[in-house]
């Protein structure tokens, strides 16, 4: 988020694209419906009516994977009726002319014949937001799971701009992350392409500072992003994983695919707390401590780092993560002399620069800090880019609208949409260990109230999903919410995973699989 | 301002009620249904003190101080009243301790015990069970309820999820859910913001029954495993038997305000749960696990990565870290990758 959570009840419009908020992010959803109730106008765009739009002013029901046309035509019309900030486009941004020639041609009428959502009602929309004096926009994998996943970014930023949301209390492109620790592990370096701090690793001067910091010479080239990596696996050209604390065997498109690489790895070492589907096909499985057994931070998904102290003891031989980094890097000759998670913490600040200012200490007295933070009289960052952005002048893309790679047809006529829900989280590695959350939900299928009526099925039937992946067989949830011609898998369940179905087509740049859109049937089971 | 409380002189801010110059200070006036999350209520009487030139008994709770107000909690005609609401409150309902899961932060007990209230005068003893055990995760018990109306704020203003709300008329009041519905029939998603806010033992936690009591745990200051949200929490730890008791959200963080999901606040079952990996393991030929050392497990693991590394090439790896392991082992992971292994073959889920 370029904002913070705090900040979030001060706009006067906010925009929820693409999260399924209340189900997802459940406690940012309290903070917004509170807003809502509280005179904010909420406006909801989601190929499913999600709970958030009961507190919404208005809710637009959109076929899924048209976010680049929606944002485009709510765009057409903001600078035909001279809602833009014109002063922040001058001052503060690049690329403005090209984005007003190719938004040109989204009009309403065209905006609903590629979107279905009524020219009147973008026409609401577009006027409740261009005239806000501060509006705020929220994401989640529902603007990002797609094959044009960067466009859509890009998209939400543009409209962010246009508008002048950027740099203030209560605006800012705001996606929400979905894992505890998901921005931290971006931010430390989890990526093939960046050090910490998102420090190139094909910049020179960036390897020679880690080469210096780190004593060792480093690898100059990129490396693989995991869905490529798999690819190559298949085909033979990677020899061996090793998995901390993920479960590719569930979070993957297309599993067949994603197993059949997997079992063709000469060694595959996996860290885990529980024998995930990925550590039934390891060589070697390490046992790891979890959550609150261990000290150390999170970064949220408002940039804050926070501390977590260690609650209990981890089972049997089951150690931290860092410890087994060490053991292992010690037995291959380096001589890594770790005590604390502390110590870690020190050192990697010394080479982040948006960390540098952070110490344990100061996280413990009081509630974090968001980054950057670079030094140690700074109080953190809750609001980026006031006054200016972090590259200078923002710059806005012209961006066409594409189809999803894979659209429905007479073969297989239904939209096929997966995401979460309430009650599980990701894999289900470990809600499913609480015989309470399963008992208030269990694997399934929402289809609409018309689908379900061709099929002649009622709720809880067993339905069979069928796409050019796979098929699984699973419980009918028959509801409202649901437009006809859309079916919505929750990918939580091994038994039912959503992923058998799902396709590996990937977005060219970021190589995120198209998990929201691909083309299924529904057949009574 | 200054304001005289009991004949003493304490510090205020103008727009600060009574009851939070008091309790700023830490003077104590029984109070029940005013909590600062969800505001003044007014409901249930029990913080009734004497004002100085204000005719009657006030409300601690909704009077605002004036600068030189002389206030009295602890008068003859104060402590009656309180003691009258607070004994007829207990005279309600069935407000038995013993196996109480909140037994040592009920504010029921506490102000009894302030007051010397033993027993109530009036006893019902026909007040037959009227509870509700269909919901998952939270249990109600309508004969501990006092009606004090904090858990239908929060339900309404505070998680927004206005499943709570008052039914009924006069003397038969009591805390529905939807219409009427049974708890675990409602529409309820069990956030437990309702069970953090009940100041007595009307909305507990099932799965404390008969665990380690308040003053037995200990509070453990932590992040939500969950969603990106980052909630930040207080774990309840049973130490001598390295268990969790229950978790709470943090009233005072700027994330949550003290609201957590039904997740993160009844989700931590997988903790302990006895499929856990407990050792290394190894597979053998026939595709089964053998047990482990460390030693040998680590052995054969920079074995294998050598050897891999050696015949194949560096870029013939691949690591993935975890979006649910913290900072610092991000840190050593891609570390481990890079200097030990030689490549920035890295990623993890953060696209999934």
């Amino acid at each position: 988020m370029t904002n913070d959570i705090a900040g979030l009840t001060k706009s006067d419009v906010a925009l929820i694209i693409g999260s399924d908020t209340s189900e997802a992010h459940p406690v940012i959803a309290a903070r917004l419906k509170r807003a809502a109730k509280n005179g904010m106008k909420l406006i909801v765009i989601d190929p499913k009516r999600i709970k958030m739009a009961d507190y919404a002013t208005i809710y637009a029901c959109q076929r899924p994977g048209t976010d680049v046309a929606v944002l485009n035509g709510m765009m057409h019309l903001i600078i035909k009726n001279g809602w833009e900030d014109k002063e922040f486009i001058a001052e503060r941004v690049e690329g403005y002319e090209a984005l007003k020639a190719e938004v040109e041609k989204y009009t309403p009428e065209y905006v609903e014949k590629i979107s279905g959502i009524p020219a009147k009602t973008l026409e609401e929309i577009a006027e409740l937001y261009g005239k806000a004096p501060t509006a705020a926009l929220y994401y989640a994998m529902g603007i990002t799971q797609h094959t044009t996943g960067v466009d859509n970014v890009k998209s939400t930023a543009n409209l962010q701009m246009l508008c002048g949301n950027m740099g203030k209390v209560g605006g800012g492109v705001n996606p929400l992350r979905g894992q505890s620790n998901v921005q931290g592990a971006c931010d430390m370096g989890g990526l093939p392409v960046v050090y910490t701090a998102y420090q190139q690793v094909t910049n020179a001067e960036v390897k020679e500072k880690y080469e210096k910091f780190w004593g060792c010479s480093l690898n100059a080239n990129n490396g693989l992003p995991m869905t490529v990596a798999i690819d190559k696996a298949y085909e033979g050209e990677m020899k061996a994983f090793y998995v901390m604390g993920e479960n590719p065997m569930m979070s993957d498109p297309d599993l067949h695919h994603a197993e059949e690489a997997f079992k063709k790895l000469e060694f595959l070492v996996v860290e885990d707390i529980f024998m995930t589907e990925t550590a039934k096909l390891a060589h070697v499985i390490l046992p790891a401590s979890t959550w609150p057994e261990k000290q150390g931070t999170f970064t949220n998904t408002e940039r804050k780092v926070q501390l977590l102290e260690k609650a209990v003891e981890p089972p049997g031989e089951a150690k931290d993560d860092w410890e087994i980094h060490q053991l292992l890097a010690n037995k291959m000759g380096q001589q890594w002399a770790y005590t604390c998670s502390q110590e870690i913490f020190e050192e990697m600040t010394k080479c982040t620069p948006s960390y540098a200012g952070m110490s344990y200490e100061r996280l413990r007295n009081g509630y974090g800090l968001h980054w950057p933070c670079p030094t140690p009289e700074h109080p953190g960052t809750p609001v980026l880019h006031v006054g200016r952005f972090t590259k200078g002048k923002g710059t806005m893309f012209a961006i066409p609208f594409k189809e999803p790679a894979e659209m429905p047809d007479a073969e297989y006529p239904i939209y096929l949409t997966t995401g979460r829900i309430l009650q599980h989280f990701h894999t289900a590695t470990m809600t499913r260990k609480s015989p309470g959350l399963c008992n208030l939900a269990g694997p399934s299928v929402m289809v609409s109230v018309e689908d379900a009526e061709t099929m002649g099925i009622g709720n809880s039937a067993k339905v069979r999903v069928t796409t050019r992946r796979g098929s699984i067989v699973t419980n009918a949830f028959v509801t409202k919410r649901i437009p006809k011609g859309t079916a919505y898998v929750p990918f939580h369940f091994a038994e039912a995973p959503a992923n058998m179905l799902t396709n590996n087509a990937l977005d060219p740049v970021a190589k995120i699989p198209e998990y929201k859109v691909c083309a299924c049937k529904l057949e009574k089971a | 301002m200054l304001v005289t409380i009991n004949g003493k002189q304490y510090e205020a801010e103008a727009g600060q009620t009574i009851l939070q110059v008091a309790k700023k200070h830490g003077l104590y006036i029984p109070s029940l249904c005013y909590h600062q999350k969800v505001g003044v209520a007014g409901k249930c009487r029990a913080c009734v003190v004497e004002v100085e030139g204000m005719r009657g008994l006030q409300t601690s709770c909704s009077v605002v101080v004036r600068d030189g107000m002389n206030v009295s909690t602890r008068s003859e005609k104060a402590l009656q009243a309180q003691k009258l609401v607070v004994d007829l409150l207990l005279s309600s309902g069935k407000h038995d301790c013993l196996s109480c899961a909140q037994n040592g932060k009920c504010e029921l007990q506490d102000a009894a015990y302030y007051l010397g209230i033993e027993r109530p005068t009036l006893v019902f003893s026909d007040l037959e069970p009227h509870g509700d055990e269909s919901s998952e995760f939270i249990k109600v018990d309508h004969n501990k309820c006092i009606s004090c109306g904090r858990c239908v704020a929060a339900c309404q203003k505070t998680v927004t999820n206005d499943v709570l709300d008052f039914g009924y008329r006069g003397a038969n009041t009591e805390i529905v859910f939807d219409d009427g519905k049974l708890m675990g029939k409602s529409t309820c998603v069990q956030c437990g913001e309702c069970v953090q806010i009940c100041p007595v033992g009307a909305l507990t936690e099932k799965k404390v029954a008969g665990q380690a009591r308040y003053w037995e745990t200990e509070k453990v200051k932590s992040v939500c495993p969950y969603c990106g949200v980052g909630c930040t929490m207080e774990i309840h730890v049973d130490r001598k038997l390295n268990k969790i008791v229950r978790v709470n959200g943090d009233e005072n963080s700027p994330v949550n305000e003290g609201m957590l999901c039904v997740k993160g606040r009844f989700g931590y079952d997988f903790v302990d749960h006895s499929d856990r990996l407990t050792s290394p393991m190894i597979r053998n030929d026939d595709g089964s696990f053998r047990k482990a050392s460390w030693d040998e497990a680590l052995d054969l693991v920079a074995t294998k990565l050598n050897d891999i590394k050696v015949k194949h090439g560096t870029d013939k790896i691949m690591g993935l870290a975890s979006a649910k392991v913290t900072n610092e082992e991000n840190y050593t992971f891609q570390k481990f990758m890079r200097t030990v292994i030689g490549t920035n073959n890295i990623d993890h889920c953060a696209r999934l």
